[in-house]
């Protein structure tokens, strides 16, 4: 066991795997001789040579499209987009040939590979680095989409990420990247893509959250216990596959939901959810599912990002009227 | 002779003229006999493939087809210039090419009537699936080529792309990662003049599209895409320099669609009688014959025995299509995910199951 934060557990995830498979290589902008803008990749191109972890040009089309050639001939590229939002340049190549390549060709072909990019905002970025996106990849046929919150399943889904013979969209909260320590298990262990976890049990409503929400809403638990209220907290993991067993369960037992996220309402996430609710779950429902998330705006530059962010008040707030309806 | 051709003189490589004689003796690449019988047939075989489509097209028994007539040459001379075992990528106009590599007509009309079984190409090794995205292909030719190079494997990549193709920033992309990555692909954009109505000058200000390879730091070359002799000549040094590690190379083959874009456009509204009629003279297929005739290899009852021929041949590849049984509903579902999710996997039960009922009530 190491304690790890979650960037270090990113990097040990590629260090195992580029341990343990000659086929996986990692590259992308900034990602070689400085480790990445965030030091993800920090020491692997010492320890692997450049031929498997190097700084590409700059273009994240050509990065992502560069990606299904050597995945369709037999590489596990991981590559960097430096922040989610950079990652739109490459849409054409995830939409149009990432995700349908196995389809458009009968299956000779697959792209085995993940793209990592940072989301999310909270940090103080500049425009352009905040977003929350991963309803858009989510709703793209042939595209799985993990967001870990933790140091320990980050690792382990990162792991699985790259042996997926799917291409995987890797959203990682870098609000939390250094906020949270863990024990982390050394060496090689994956945890499965499209397996939510229950994080705490609880009887009076189910919280779904993921990523740099699930602090968040950890927070707003603490004042609802104060209340009396105990909350179920439902952490996704998985975007795309939805892990909708878990989140019907869940919601028969308590009776009621709230789903907190950091992406847009409008057509997000939270969306989704509800509409699972409603169809799975309508008779056990004892107050109307409700969405905390960001307004339907650009993300705020840092002076005004606090209209846009969810707070452990506001999930207080709109938890205590549910239980409350 | 790729050196000898620098794309910044802006001159055209070529070895016949549209007579079909050798006016570049010094570049006449040796070909046996068998070879130029094997390539004017590949060239003809395509052709008659071509019309054929159209009117199949125009009997309502097919979807759209992109044409491929007039531009025969460089398909061919492609297709017999790579190893088996070399990658392909194409983008959707290199009949010749595909047929060369061991995809059958069958398999290409099934495409062009709707059914995905139609990029299985069960006999062609190394070839991707027609894209039609417009010159997003030519990066996974890139990433093919960072496999083969990383790998130590001597395969070559063989990309196609058109002259619109050149104005998208993945054509820009590809060649320079390739260039720095030193990859081996060979890049060939069919500069057919046209990118649906719209005309090379106003797609691009740039003398030729040979000449945008001096930016990247590589080779490239200008030449005559009607000609068989000056295409095999090329694509093979090409790929004979890609192949021994000297990286991408651009190859511009300047041709003309002398059909419609696809079996839905016009070309009447954009271009003259006058402007195909000069470009009909120089038609890959005439000038090769020509050169047939002359050297006592061909003539025109041969000729119209092999069409006969290919005719018969190609109606029983389209028959054969056509008659493969409906598509089947598990085929939407099934090649999406390496293991289904189980949310798909409910999506298609609920799908055959409403297909049963609807099938209750007697209806189809």
């Amino acid at each position: 066991m190491k304690v790890l934060n979650i960037l270090q557990s990113v990097t040990e995830a590629l260090d195992v795997m580029l341990e343990k498979d000659q086929n996986v290589i990692v590259y992308g902008e900034d990602v070689g001789v400085e480790g990445g803008v965030f030091r993800a990749t920090e020491g692997l191109q010492k320890k692997f040579g450049v031929e498997r972890v190097f700084d590409s040009p700059l273009a994240e089309s050509a990065i992502v499209g560069t990606a299904v050639g050597m995945a369709v001939s037999g590489l596990r590229p991981v590559v960097e987009m430096q922040f989610s939002g950079f990652a739109y340049p490459a849409f054409n190549q995830i939409i149009s040939h990432a995700s349908r390549m196995r389809n458009r060709s009968r299956g000779r072909f697959e792209t085995p590979m993940v793209i990592r990019m940072p989301y999310g905002g909270g940090i103080n970025a500049l425009e352009h680095h905040s977003e929350s996106m991963e309803a858009t990849w989510a709703h793209i046929p042939g595209l799985k989409v993990v967001i870990p919150s933790t140091p320990y399943d980050t690792k382990g889904l990162l792991i699985s990420a790259i042996e997926s013979n799917d291409t995987v969209i890797f959203m990682e909260p870098k609000r939390i990247y250094r906020a949270i320590k863990q024990e982390v298990k050394e060496g090689y262990y994956t945890i499965p893509i499209g397996k939510a976890k229950v994080v705490t049990p609880g009887k009076d409503v189910t919280i779904i959250a993921y990523g740099a929400m699930i602090r968040e809403v950890q927070k707003a638990m603490v004042l609802l216990a104060k209340d009396g209220i105990n909350a179920e907290l439902i952490d996704l993991r998985t975007i795309y596959p939805l892990d909708k067993e878990t989140i019907v369960n869940s919601i028969k037992k308590t009776g009621r939901v709230v789903f907190v996220s950091e992406g847009p309402t409008s057509f997000g996430v939270g969306a989704e959810i509800m509409a699972v609710a409603n169809e799975e779950a309508f008779l056990h429902l004892e107050a109307p599912p409700k969405r905390v998330s960001g307004y339907d705006i650009i993300v705020p530059l840092p002076k005004g990002e606090h209209h846009y962010m969810q707070s452990p008040e506001k999930i207080y707030y709109e938890v205590k009227k549910t239980v409350e309806y | 002779m790729i050196e000898k051709y620098d794309p910044v003189n802006d001159e055209m490589f070529s070895i016949l003229d549209n007579d079909g004689n050798v006016v570049n003796s010094q570049e006449m690449p040796e070909l046996s006999d068998d070879h130029l019988l094997k390539a004017y047939k590949l060239m003809l075989f395509s052709r008659v493939a071509d019309e054929m489509a159209v009117l199949y097209q125009r009997q309502g028994r097919m979807f759209t087809y992109p044409l491929n007539k007039g531009q025969e040459a460089i398909a061919a001379a492609t297709g017999l210039s790579m190893r088996d075992d070399d990658w392909l990528v194409p983008a959707f106009r290199e009949l010749g090419c595909y047929i060369a590599k061991g995809v059958t007509m069958s398999e290409l009309y099934m495409y062009f009537m709707g059914y995905e079984n139609g990029s299985l190409f069960k006999n062609a090794k190394n070839i991707l699936p027609i894209s039609v995205p417009i010159a997003s292909q030519l990066l996974h030719a890139t990433g093919i080529g960072y496999t083969l190079k990383l790998k130590k494997d001597d395969k070559v990549v063989v990309t196609f792309v058109g002259d619109g193709g050149t104005s998208e920033g993945d054509f820009h992309e590809a060649l320079n990662f390739a260039s720095v990555w030193k990859v081996p692909v060979v890049f060939i954009v069919q500069n057919n003049q046209y990118a649906i109505s719209v005309p090379f000058k106003t797609q691009s200000a740039s003398k030729s599209i040979a000449i945008k390879s001096v930016a990247y730091g590589i080779k490239g070359i200008q030449v005559d895409g009607n000609d068989y002799f000056a295409m095999k000549k090329v694509v093979e040094e090409a790929i004979d320099y890609s192949r021994s590690g000297n990286g991408p190379i651009l190859i511009e083959a300047v041709t003309y669609r002398q059909g419609a874009h696809t079996t839905s456009d016009d070309p009447t509204k954009y271009r003259t009688k006058d402007e195909e009629d000069v470009w009909s003279c120089k038609d890959p297929l005439k000038r090769m014959k020509n050169y047939l005739i002359t050297k006592g290899l061909w003539n025109d009852e041969e000729e119209e025995k092999i069409h006969k021929q290919f005719m018969k041949e190609i109606d029983s590849e389209f028959i054969k299509a056509e008659n493969i049984k409906s598509y089947p509903a598990e085929d939407a579902f099934d090649y999406l995910y390496a293991e289904m999710p189980a949310d798909l996997e409910e999506q298609k039960r609920y799908h055959l199951n409403f297909l049963k009922w609807k099938e209750s009530r007697g209806v189809k």
